[in-house]
């Protein structure tokens, strides 16, 4: 199934899941994935600032809302693969590490362990973490209860 | 120039900085603040910090604040004064409010609206009674979040109301967006100019005059249509790239505010709308900001322009509090020079009153 999914897409998801994981526990499952292999830093990793848009009204018109603190990185494989992160916040061996990762995802000789022993497990992590601020937040839904009418 | 520059002080200044430093740490015997503390513990000033520095990171913030003692302008300017050194590597495509992780999400207009009335961690039906157990450090309660997540949708109440077509519309466009971090303001100001000043505005500003419309001045009988509050996802499309890529999340409130208007030769009478966005969960910034955004529409909804809060000049020349704290404080500056010749200016005048 994975194989009609275009490749752009499917690394947009291994992308998204790495731009939120914490470099201690990237680097821990990476080494139970077989470690990071030899490889070039091509660029950074470097801070920097993305500006962050809204839209008028939610749906029109965007306008500029403030910025956003970003690490980017791009790292290069011996195999020539070429891997790259931008990840929020300020952590230059988190966005290192994301940019190691794409690249390895983009080895078919890799891809299916890392996906398995990284990408999967921070996914799960993250859906938890979601899953429980939902709940919290389900918990504070007001039930309304119906009020019996005078007027019968 | 209306200030001279004068020499000597230097030592003065070290020791004011010095004595600055021992008044920041305070009773050595207390341990001292983490910048973690304050990320986690006091948030809203965190949040409040990001929103009017303008830049969304929670670490540097909590740095600010304890950098400037918990001056929360001063904290701003810090951050303002931090982003200048750093490159911008790109502008997110515009996030998705209606995609967001909701964890309040509010209407005073519906009460069964669909996703239904989600409180949130919110002060609101607190009883404002100082908790004395916080003082002892007393764990928080648990318990009463017991319920499972449930993926029930929550379509944002403009476009519940819209389908009726008695709410203005939102109009897309491409236009790319004025920017004040790149060119000074000018004027006449178009809304996406006026909502990103009012976004990194003093929330002490906006809320007064946000208040001064609902007491009349440009009064616009606004109701709260919806605040919502949660993480909406970032995506920036990198050129090496070329597809859009998802880099995290922020924590954003929005406000819809939705307000009566008899319509004009053009338009039919229906609901306009006045919007706030805000970094952070910032809830009456974000409302504040929706009074004053819809105040600023004045003009373009034919009505007459008579208050402060309807005047776009004055509002965005006077929200920013890092300009303003700058053209105030300035005047801590020595101006020797320029009182010497009002001095004498005066002792003229003076002298020839009596004459």
């Amino acid at each position: 199934m994975t194989d009609r999914v275009p490749v752009e897409t499917r690394r947009q998801r291994w992308m998204a899941i790495l731009a939120r994981a914490p470099a201690e526990g990237l680097m821990t499952l990476l080494n139970e994935a077989g470690g990071a292999p030899e490889y070039t830093v091509l660029r950074g990793p470097e801070g920097g600032l993305v500006m962050v848009r809204g839209r008028a009204g939610g749906g029109g018109a965007p306008f500029n809302l403030g910025e956003m603190t970003v690490t980017r990185c791009t790292v290069r494989l011996d195999s020539g693969l070429v891997g790259h992160a931008y990840v929020a916040g300020r952590e230059p061996r988190r966005a290192e590490l994301a940019a190691l990762v794409d690249a390895l995802m983009q080895d078919p000789e890799r891809a299916e362990t890392v996906e398995a022993r990284v990408i999967a497990p921070l996914e799960a992590c993250q859906a938890a973490r979601r899953t429980e601020r939902a709940g919290k937040a389900a918990s504070t839904r007001v039930q309304f209860f119906a009020m019996q009418t005078m007027r019968t | 120039m209306a200030y001279v520059a004068v020499k000597g002080g230097e030592q003065a200044i070290d020791a004011a900085h010095a004595w600055l430093a021992e008044e920041r740490r305070g009773d050595t015997s207390s341990p001292a603040l983490s910048v973690a503390q304050i990320q986690d513990q006091l948030g809203r000033s965190v949040d409040r910090v990001m929103a009017e520095g303008s830049l969304y990171d929670r670490q540097l913030a909590a740095l600010a604040i304890k950098q400037a003692q918990g001056d929360l302008i001063e904290a701003a300017f810090l951050l303002r004064a931090y982003r200048t050194t750093l490159p911008r590597f790109a502008h997110s495509k515009p996030v998705e409010t209606a995609a967001m992780t909701i964890e309040r999400r509010i209407s005073a207009i519906f009460k069964d609206l669909p996703g239904g009335q989600v409180l949130g961690p919110t002060y609101d039906y607190t009883h404002r009674l100082l908790d004395f157990g916080l003082l002892e450090d007393e764990a928080p309660p648990s318990g009463a979040l017991t319920a499972e997540a449930d993926a029930a949708a929550m379509p944002r109440v403009p476009d519940i109301l819209g389908q009726e077509g008695l709410l203005e519309p939102d109009l897309a466009s491409d236009r790319e967006p004025g920017d004040l971090t790149r060119e000074p303001l000018s004027f006449p100001a178009e809304r996406d100019v006026r909502l990103q000043a009012l976004a990194r505005g003093d929330e002490g500003f906006v809320l007064g005059m946000g208040y001064s419309t609902q007491r009349g001045y440009g009064s616009s009988h606004p109701f709260a249509g919806e605040i919502r509050m949660g993480e909406v996802s970032v995506e920036i499309e990198p050129a090496e790239l070329g597809f859009a890529i998802d880099i995290g999340d922020l924590v954003l409130t929005e406000c819809q505010m939705v307000t009566r208007f008899k319509g004009s030769k053009t338009v039919p009478p229906q609901f306009t709308r006045g919007y706030g966005l805000v970094f952070g969960f910032g809830e009456r910034k974000a409302m504040a900001m929706a009074l004053v955004d819809r105040a600023m529409r004045a003009e373009e909804l034919g009505e007459d322009v008579t208050a402060p809060a309807q005047d776009v000049e004055f509002v965005l020349y006077h929200s920013d509090n890092i300009e303003a704290t700058g053209f105030v404080e300035h005047l801590k500056l020595p101006h020797y020079v320029d009182f010497q010749s009002e001095l004498q200016n005066v002792r003229r005048m003076r002298a020839e009153a009596e004459a």
